[in-house]
């Protein structure tokens, strides 16, 4: 727009921290890698019935556990199934558990903690009591007690696997926006008029994003992997449908005879780690905005 | 020959962005028993210049490009490291402007006292222990007993700055380096430090080479001035000559700083906008404990149209005050009316709304800025919240704002780190006034600037005063600034008001000792 009206350039204009992040994220090419990874693994999950190179029930027992080959890429396993067929199939899986779960415990975790922080005194008492109690509660009971009373289902394990995860990220919330209350950047938007919640929103948790980003790329890998771990112990997914978790943890079970069981979804699973560590470094130095803007 | 005698150093910073030349051929030199003082700015190379020589600048990024630096005959700068070591604390003692740092927190004073005396002077427990008595005595700790085995913490500021002092002592020194020591002290307490220091040089036969960016402090003590700008030596000599015929433009401009002069009284109708009546703000640390009276049966009046300064040291309560009209802490017990309206009385929403009437400007920039928001996201905040301008009207008031502060456009979209601390505080003022409020507390809002930053905040605030309309609290420990700025003074002490008059008239006829001790010890009153 080119109007008389118009009082600032196009260069001197507002906006917002999350445009000029994006605008420091773009240049950051390990991080764009890493985003572009993580895009393609979503893609091809949510393509992959159509575009699975074989049916996902599709076994050939008399070819067994072969190494890779032209119509195996990626080999197949003892009962003949194609490997590849399996990671794509896991990924989906895994993929959802890594982010629905870790979304679950982001929203409520740095809520709670912002909250806690925030409000202080017997609220934070309160609120933070409730988060150690849940800290002692065995995870391990905690699951089963869910799935005895609610019968098993993947949704269930989302809400499971999030429900514990929220406990440290309401933790490293709190002690951001305790340290941040004090600053006086809160006690002017406090003397402007803003309410409580909009102070948080606005002042408190963009400025505590930081380590929010680090734990939360950390969160990922971590509940892909208690996802395998329940699994193995029968609470979580069951064969035939398969997650990188259960793929690997079967791979280590025969990495001695047949190691591209284990190597396939152990890179797979490898590569989203790095991807997401990449993706999540850039994501806080482009929110960091002392860092260099050119 | 002089004690030490510092030759055309230079010293440099080699950064990624390039090479900064921080002090540039400078030399300026101690003569025995007197005090000379290195006056500038922050980035000045004040400090970077005596540090260099002591072979305390980090290197890299730090590179001492050449110079000389004779001390009793010995070149520092072409000593070793051990060598420098070796004089460094024993020849050569420094002082430091935050002494609770330099300090020990989990040491008792005694032994921070005593562990040197044993392993420098070789002294046993017992005499140790005399002599760290002595030295306390020395440098007017009144209970010396009682100081040796207390904490740090539970000293005062100044207290603490005379600890270092006697820990500077203990190698009977030649030469004392002090690096701003009084600037963290209020302005009772740094009368007494700077006299200590005084003191000592005389009767210890020691140099001083005294580090400040405020002359009005060296004036008083000072045999000699060397000021310094950008890395340069622009001027040197007597303080009588520096302030009676000062030659170059930037010392020219630093005395025309220091705040002077009185504001031309406005004949300001006495009718109060704010009634404090009774007001009492205290804090209980813990539950159970003595509650602490920070603001203690306070009545005060406001007029419609005044400034009105609020003296006091640390610890007064001023502060407390200011924030306790603008409800930002709640107070105990008393009464508050702003314009016939009883402040206790809002809550929620209707103190919401009521905010925009009242604004706060703080002392740090560099804190009360969100280091995430755009200068346009902090002006346009308070002016969308109290719908004060439709979407349309945002960017044409944001530009007032920016204006009216003395902010160019070209910044708009800028985040605070990006600024300079004056700049960060005119920010800061816009914000403050994007609620055309009535009414301003500004907190100590010059004291975190430089001397000719603070001149022009202060003219700033002056000019807006006039242009809003306002009235405004001037929260300050710093009685000169008050009195360029204030129509009438309060003085707060212990959390009671002592004393509340006209500016000229506690000025030239104050009634309470405690005002008399404050305009006794303004830096510099006696050179004027």
């Amino acid at each position: 727009m080119n109007t008389a009206t118009q009082i600032f350039d196009d260069a001197e204009k507002g906006s917002s921290l999350w445009h000029d992040a994006w605008l420091r994220l773009r240049k950051n090419k390990l991080a764009l890698f890493g985003g572009s990874v993580l895009l393609f693994m979503v893609i091809v999950a949510l393509l992959t019935p159509w575009i699975a190179p074989y049916s996902y029930e599709a076994q050939n027992l008399d070819l067994g556990a072969s190494p890779p080959s032209a119509a195996h890429w990626l080999g197949t396993d003892i009962f003949g199934r194609d490997v590849l067929t399996q990671i794509m199939y896991g990924g989906r899986i895994s993929l959802a558990v890594g982010f629905i779960a870790t979304a679950v415990a982001l929203v409520i975790g740095v809520t709670w903690g912002a909250v806690a922080g925030y409000v202080g005194g017997r609220v934070d008492a309160v609120m933070m009591r409730l988060v150690d109690i849940l800290y002692a509660l065995p995870f391990m009971i905690f699951i089963v007690l869910l799935m005895v009373v609610f019968g098993r289902n993947i949704l269930l394990l989302f809400l499971a696997i999030g429900a514990v995860e929220w406990l440290t990220m309401a933790r490293i919330m709190r002690s951001q926006v305790q340290s941040l209350r004090q600053q006086e950047f809160v006690e002017a938007a406090v003397s402007v008029g803003l309410s409580p919640a909009a102070i948080i929103r606005k002042h408190v948790v963009p400025n505590a994003l930081g380590p929010i980003i680090v734990y939360t790329t950390l969160t990922i890998p971590s509940v892909m992997l208690l996802e395998a771990f329940l699994s193995f112990l029968g609470l979580g997914i069951q064969p035939p449908a398969t997650s990188w978790g259960l793929l690997i943890s079967y791979g280590a079970e025969t990495m001695e005879e047949y190691p591209w069981l284990l190597i396939f979804p152990g890179c797979a699973l490898t590569l989203t780690l790095f991807s997401l560590n990449f993706l999540g470094d850039g994501l806080r130095d482009a929110l960091d905005v002392r860092g260099s803007k050119d | 020959m002089a004690l030490l005698n510092v030759d055309n150093l230079s010293v440099s910073f080699v950064t990624r962005n390039g090479t900064n030349k921080a002090v540039d051929n400078v030399s300026f030199s101690v003569e025995e028993r007197q005090i000379t003082a290195i006056i500038g700015e922050s980035g000045s190379g004040k400090s970077v210049s005596c540090y260099a020589m002591l072979g305390l600048v980090p290197s890299p990024p730090g590179r001492i490009d050449g110079g000389t630096a004779h001390f009793q005959g010995q070149d520092l700068l072409a000593l070793s490291e051990a060598e420098l070591r070796a004089i460094r604390g024993r020849d050569i003692a420094m002082i430091f402007q935050d002494p609770m740092t330099c300090l020990n927190p989990f040491m008792k004073i005694g032994d921070q006292l005593i562990e040197p005396l044993t392993l420098h002077k070789g002294l046993a427990k017992g005499p140790a222990r005399e002599q760290a008595m002595a030295l306390l005595d020395e440098v007017g700790i009144r209970d010396p007993q009682g100081a040796m085995s207390a904490f740090p913490h539970e000293f005062s500021g100044g207290m603490r700055q005379r600890v270092m002092i006697a820990m500077a002592l203990i190698n009977e020194p030649k030469l004392l380096i002090a690096d701003e020591p009084t600037t963290a002290l209020d302005v009772t307490i740094q009368a007494q430090i700077l006299k200590l220091i005084a003191e000592l040089q005389t009767k210890r036969d020691i140099g001083v080479l005294f580090i400040s960016h405020d002359l009005a402090v060296v004036s008083d003590i000072a045999d000699q001035i060397v000021v310094m700008e950008k890395g340069k030596v622009v001027e040197s000599g007597q303080p009588k000559a520096i302030f009676d015929n000062p030659q170059h433009p930037y010392t020219q401009k630093l005395l025309a700083a220091i705040p002077s002069g009185q504001k031309a009284a406005d004949t300001v109708v006495p009718d109060p906008l704010i009634n404090i009546e009774n007001l009492r703000t205290w804090f209980t640390p813990t539950a159970g404990a003595a509650p602490v009276k920070a603001v203690d049966d306070v009545s005060l009046q406001i007029h419609r149209g005044e400034v009105l300064g609020l003296v006091g040291e640390s610890g007064s309560g001023k502060s407390t005050l200011g924030r306790s009209i603008l409800r930002l802490v709640p107070m105990t017990g008393g009464q508050i009316s702003f314009d016939g309206i009883e402040l206790s009385a809002l809550e929620g929403r209707s103190l919401k709304q009521f905010r925009h009437r009242m604004q706060m400007i703080f002392q740090d920039p560099y804190a009360s800025l969100n280091p995430r928001m755009t200068v346009y996201d902090t002006l346009a905040e308070p002016l969308l919240l109290h719908g004060l301008v439709n979407k349309a009207g945002l960017e044409q008031a944001i530009r007032e704002l920016m204006d009216n502060v003395g902010l160019a456009r070209a910044f708009v979209r800028k985040y605070p780190h990006e600024f300079s601390g004056g700049q960060r505080q005119r920010i800061a003022i816009g914000r403050a006034l994007a609620t055309r409020p009535e009414f301003i507390v500004a907190d100590e809002p010059v004291s975190a600037l430089d001397v000719t930053i603070q001149a022009q905040i202060l003219d700033l605030l002056a000019d807006l005063t006039k242009e809003y309309g306002l009235t405004m609290l001037f929260i300050s420990h710093d009685l000169a600034v008050i009195r360029q700025i204030a129509d009438r003074i309060a003085v707060m002490y212990h959390g009671k008001l002592v004393e509340e008059g006209a500016t000229a008239q506690v000025f030239e006829t104050p009634q309470q000792d405690y005002t008399r001790s404050l305009l006794d010890a303004i830096p510099g009153a006696n050179a004027a």
